[in-house]
């Protein structure tokens, strides 16, 4: 839109277009006592956007708990950050593209990855992990495989350039995500705690610098139109609103910023990302209670036409803002130079509490900062609890019941199934600190010799089971990675999230929503795990309905000793004992799900036991006695079994039997069963039993059940029995590639 | 003292300095830097040079550190390509062959098994014919070629350095090539990345030795 065009509706007719309400629309004409003009009116739709403004979120996020002694940034910074000892602290944030890669996977996935090593090098933080949680439609659907592929090469291509090792994730594929895919993207740094920096702007006259790449085109309105709205048919004509990554200048960008906080150049430093100079100016204005002046003439441009309000919305990645005393600009700018990397002074930091926007020094646009960050109405929501299971179900197992054959189904769901054809795309190991790489343990782990010891990290969030149960589904989202964490012997330090859900302006999804950040905030509260940060994606929902609500966990912990962290495959020879309260039910399985059984509500889960039994697991780990753990998710037992054979290329003789006395549950329930609270441990030779007796009196259930050994996984479940070659179960567990490439 | 060359967009340049720490004494040799003194040997480290958006390494082969190196190599100075590196020396004519998109055109990231030929020179003197060596690869662009008669000759004057193990081969590499040396044995060019290979904790340590090689060179005059 030209501002020619712009003149010939009203600008309330404009506002409609971009997203505001008319309500909205009145609240902002009533803060400027005056109509804004296009640039404020393009400013204001941007921040008030879903994306940036989180109204109908903001009241909710409110319940979760985000305080800790570990705590050294929370919420509201660009990444939250979490104290390691020794002077240094882990930083990490997890955030969503799921529109944009939607629109386009391989720059949507990229740019995600992009804007999420920004989020955290804005702290001063050095990039040493990324995750990514990413859900798509079954593979079956020629779509789904160009989104996973494209996504895929997107995140790859962008992390690989830039030195930042991938070291872990999770990919779904479900039906729901068909129409909108999620791909969600973790980043966790390090950082010396006496130089990480906020981003809030100080010092009237000290000037506004913006480093990095020349402003274009490309994301005009991305925040608005295309991740605070339902995706729709025809939504390829947004491709323009999709972000183009370059990791080389992202690359400069970040060795750049790193050095200019080490020399203490700087006086704060933001990340350019959704509503672009607008969102970052009025946050570092907000945050510090001062107003800035952007000169958009002085904004180097990608073409010379660009017009005030496109300078000041562009979504162009790889930009800094940086606040900076005027005597150090040049040093600033110099050292930018060195770097092959734009440095230009465009603003400053003022005393009267506006975003100004100026062309060439004359004012096009004066905001009150306040009005535009801040004054944001925020919703209540209209919750209310759905009829039943809202989702399709569709029997793709036909009336398979022999055991074994479920298992070599289960192994080759693609939700199952090995992951290694994405992660071989991805550079795991570059910055060697990579002690446990992805596939080989339930967490990774990176040494982190500043602090002498080192950190896990795990993602998860199982959508399909907070679509059955959201309350108890974002409890078991939290514990997973808990459970995964202490698997290597870690605790957890801190939690981020991102929360995808449908539109919340529908009871259901509001109901969805409400149910999950209360389950989130009561598993936090109950593990001691405080919140530092994270994201909110909502209206991820086509014509064909909302997705599964799916709130991804993003977790941190740490470990004294990475040398003695287990992997997840035992030793010829082990026992295995499976620690913790696990009640397998077929409630929201991987089976039911096969089977077309897929109904809602969830058992209800007891944290404190689950907390209890991840203490002693922890314990045992540390001690360095474990030569394998892997806790029990998808497709319960019989598959997390088969994982620890596949990866040991040593078969085990299992019987469930004790747990199915323990539990009254069925044989193929005790298989098959998910549920929370079970971890599988493998010792050395004849401690089985002991090992399951010493939890027992630490008040933690716990059952021997079995040792590795031959070429045969044997599990014996009161009247049912897997007998499977190892070859087979490698086979199944081993096809997603296949699936993929269509062979 | 080892110089590791820093390109914009390099990756791997600090995991090459901490990996020649383990045997010797290393810095950070600035793309713009063409003064060598003091340096006994130079690894050109991995990542993504200058974006390597042109071509792998076709830009940083014009950079003033690597016309220094170019020099450096010529009088015998012993110089270690890696991944990037390899590239960026191939196309500064250092080392023979060309390396060209993956067979399968994505990037990959393994763990390879590698077998060490008969090669000479101070890397071949460090690492016994027939060893084999479990090292990373991790690139885009690592399908070694050269053509048929230029092999044969390298086959034959002790230039093939490192082949894939049976099975290994990641990219499609003519005849399994993983890394080569020039005529004179003082330049060494691999795909695989031996720092990622010096600590067990982290993988291996079958890559020690050739910064152990590095390491060895008596000190510049």
């Amino acid at each position: 839109m030209t501002l020619a065009e712009a003149a010939t509706q009203t600008t309330r007719e404009r506002a409609l277009e971009l997203g505001l309400t008319d309500s909205e629309y009145d609240r902002i004409v009533e803060l400027m006592a005056r109509e804004p003009n296009p640039v404020e009116l393009a400013m204001f739709s941007l921040l008030w956007s879903e994306h940036c403004a989180y109204k109908h979120s903001k009241k909710l996020l409110r319940r979760l708990p985000t305080e800790g002694e570990r705590v050294v940034m929370g919420p509201g910074e660009n990444a939250g950050a979490v104290d390691i000892g020794n002077g240094y602290s882990v930083a990490f944030k997890v955030e969503s593209h799921n529109h944009p890669s939607a629109v386009e996977p391989f720059q949507g996935a990229a740019t995600g990855i992009g804007g999420i090593l920004r989020d955290v090098f804005a702290i001063g933080a050095r990039p040493i992990a990324v995750l990514d949680s990413l859900r798509f439609g079954e593979p079956t659907s020629e779509r789904s495989r160009y989104l996973f592929e494209g996504a895929v090469a997107g995140i790859g291509h962008y992390g690989n350039s830039i030195g930042v090792p991938n070291v872990g994730g999770e990919v779904y594929f479900e039906p729901p995500y068909e129409h909108n895919c999620l791909v969600n993207a973790m980043c966790v740094g390090l950082a010396e705690t006496k130089r990480m920096i906020r981003a809030a702007a100080a010092g009237e006259g000290n000037v506004i610098v913006l480093i990095g790449a020349s402003t274009g085109r490309d994301g005009i309105g991305g925040a608005s139109v295309l991740a605070s709205a339902e995706l729709e048919a025809g939504d390829d004509s947004k491709r323009p609103t999709v972000q183009i990554g370059d990791p080389f200048e992202e690359s400069k960008l970040l060795e750049v910023c790193l050095e200019l906080l080490e020399r203490e150049l700087l006086v704060s430093l933001q990340d350019l990302g959704a509503a672009g100079l607008t969102s970052s100016a009025g946050e570092m204005a907000s945050a510090g209670g001062v107003g800035i002046d952007i000169d958009v003439g002085r904004v180097p441009l990608r073409e010379p036409d660009l017009e005030p309000f496109e300078v000041m919305v562009s979504e162009s990645q790889e930009r800094m803002l940086a606040v900076v005393e005027p005597g150090r600009v040049d040093e600033v700018i110099a050292l930018c130079r060195r770097w092959q990397t734009n440095a230009d002074a465009i603003g400053e930091v003022t005393g009267g509490g506006h975003l100004r926007v100026l062309r060439d020094g004359e004012e096009v646009g004066d905001v009150p900062i306040t009005a535009l960050v801040d004054e944001c109405p925020l919703y209540d929501l209209e919750p209310a609890e759905p009829d039943g299971w809202i989702y399709d179900n569709e029997n793709t197992l036909g009336d398979r019941e022999d055991p074994s054959e479920i298992l070599l189904a289960l192994l080759a769901s693609p939700n199952i199934a090995s992951k290694r054809w994405a992660f071989e795309q991805y550079d795991s190991v570059v910055g060697s600190r990579t002690v446990r790489r992805p596939e080989t343990s339930d967490a990774a782990v990176l040494s982190i010799p500043e602090s002498g010891r080192a950190i896990a990290i795990a993602i998860d969030g199982n959508g399909r089971r907070v679509a059955c149960d959201p309350h108890t589904g974002a409890i078991e989202a939290v514990l997973e990675c808990a459970q995964n964490l202490a698997c290597v012997g870690a605790e957890p330090l801190g939690l981020t999230n991102c929360l995808n859900f449908g539109n919340p302006e529908k009871p259901g999804v509001a109901w969805q929503l409400d149910s999950a950040v209360n389950g989130l905030a009561e598993a936090c509260i109950a593990l001691g795990v405080p919140v530092v940060g994270g994201n909110v994606s909502l209206y991820n929902e086509t014509e064909h309905g909302p997705i599964y609500p799916t709130p991804v966990v993003g977790m941190v912990g740490e470990l004294p000793d990475p040398a003695v962290a287990p992997g997840a495959a035992w030793g010829e020879g082990d026992e295995m004992a499976l620690i913790g309260p696990f009640a397998p039910s077929l409630a929201g399985s991987e089976l039911a799900k096969l089977r077309g059984e897929l109904d809602a509500g969830l058992p209800a889960t007891e944290i404190e036991a689950v907390a209890a039994a991840l203490r002693f697991v922890r314990e045992v780990v540390r001690e360095g006695g474990v030569s394998g753990a892997h806790d029990v998710s998808d497709g319960g037992l019989a598959a997390a079994l088969a994982e620890m054979a596949i990866a040991a290329g040593t078969g085990a003789e299992i019987d469930l039997d004790p747990l199915i006395e323990l539990r009254g549950c069925s044989g193929e329930t005790a298989l098959f069963g998910e549920g929370p609270g079970g971890i599988l441990l493998a010792v050395p030779s004849a401690g089985g039993e002991a090992l399951a007796g010493r939890a027992r009196d630490a008040g933690v259930d716990a059952v021997a059940i079995g040792s590795a050994s031959s070429g045969r996984l044997e599990v014996s479940a009161a009247e049912r029995e897997v007998s499977v070659a190892l070859a087979d179960a490698g086979r199944a567990w081993g096809s997603l590639g296949a699936a993929l490439e269509g062979d | 003292m080892i110089g590791v060359v820093q390109f914009p967009g390099s990756c791997d340049e600090r995991d090459a300095v901490a990996a020649c720490e383990r045997v010797g004494e290393a810095r950070l040799l600035w793309h713009e830097e063409s003064d060598l003194s003091g340096l006994d040997a130079i690894v050109v480290p991995g990542g993504f040079s200058y974006g390597d958006y042109l071509r792998a390494g076709a830009i940083a082969r014009f950079s003033p550190a690597m016309e220094a190196v170019a020099r450096f190599a010529a009088d015998g100075g012993p110089v270690l390509g890696i991944c990037n590196g390899f590239q960026v020396l191939c196309e500064a004519g250092l080392l023979p062959g060309a390396l060209l998109p993956n067979e399968g055109l994505r990037f990959v990231f393994r763990q390879v098994e590698l077998v060490a030929e008969d090669f000479g020179g101070p890397f071949g003197a460090e690492i016994p014919a027939g060893s084999t060596l479990s090292i990373p690869v991790k690139h885009m662009s690592g399908r070694w070629f050269a053509p048929d008669e230029d092999v044969d000759r390298l086959e034959s004057s002790g230039q093939i350095a490192f082949r894939y193990a049976e099975g290994h081969n990641p990219n499609g590499s003519v005849r399994d090539v993983a890394g080569v040396t020039n005529e004179a044995g003082n330049v060494l060019g691999l795909m695989p990345h031996p720092e990622h290979a010096v600590d067990p904790l982290t993988g291996s340590e079958d890559g020690l030795a050739l910064f152990r090689a590095l390491a060895k060179q008596p000190a510049a005059a």
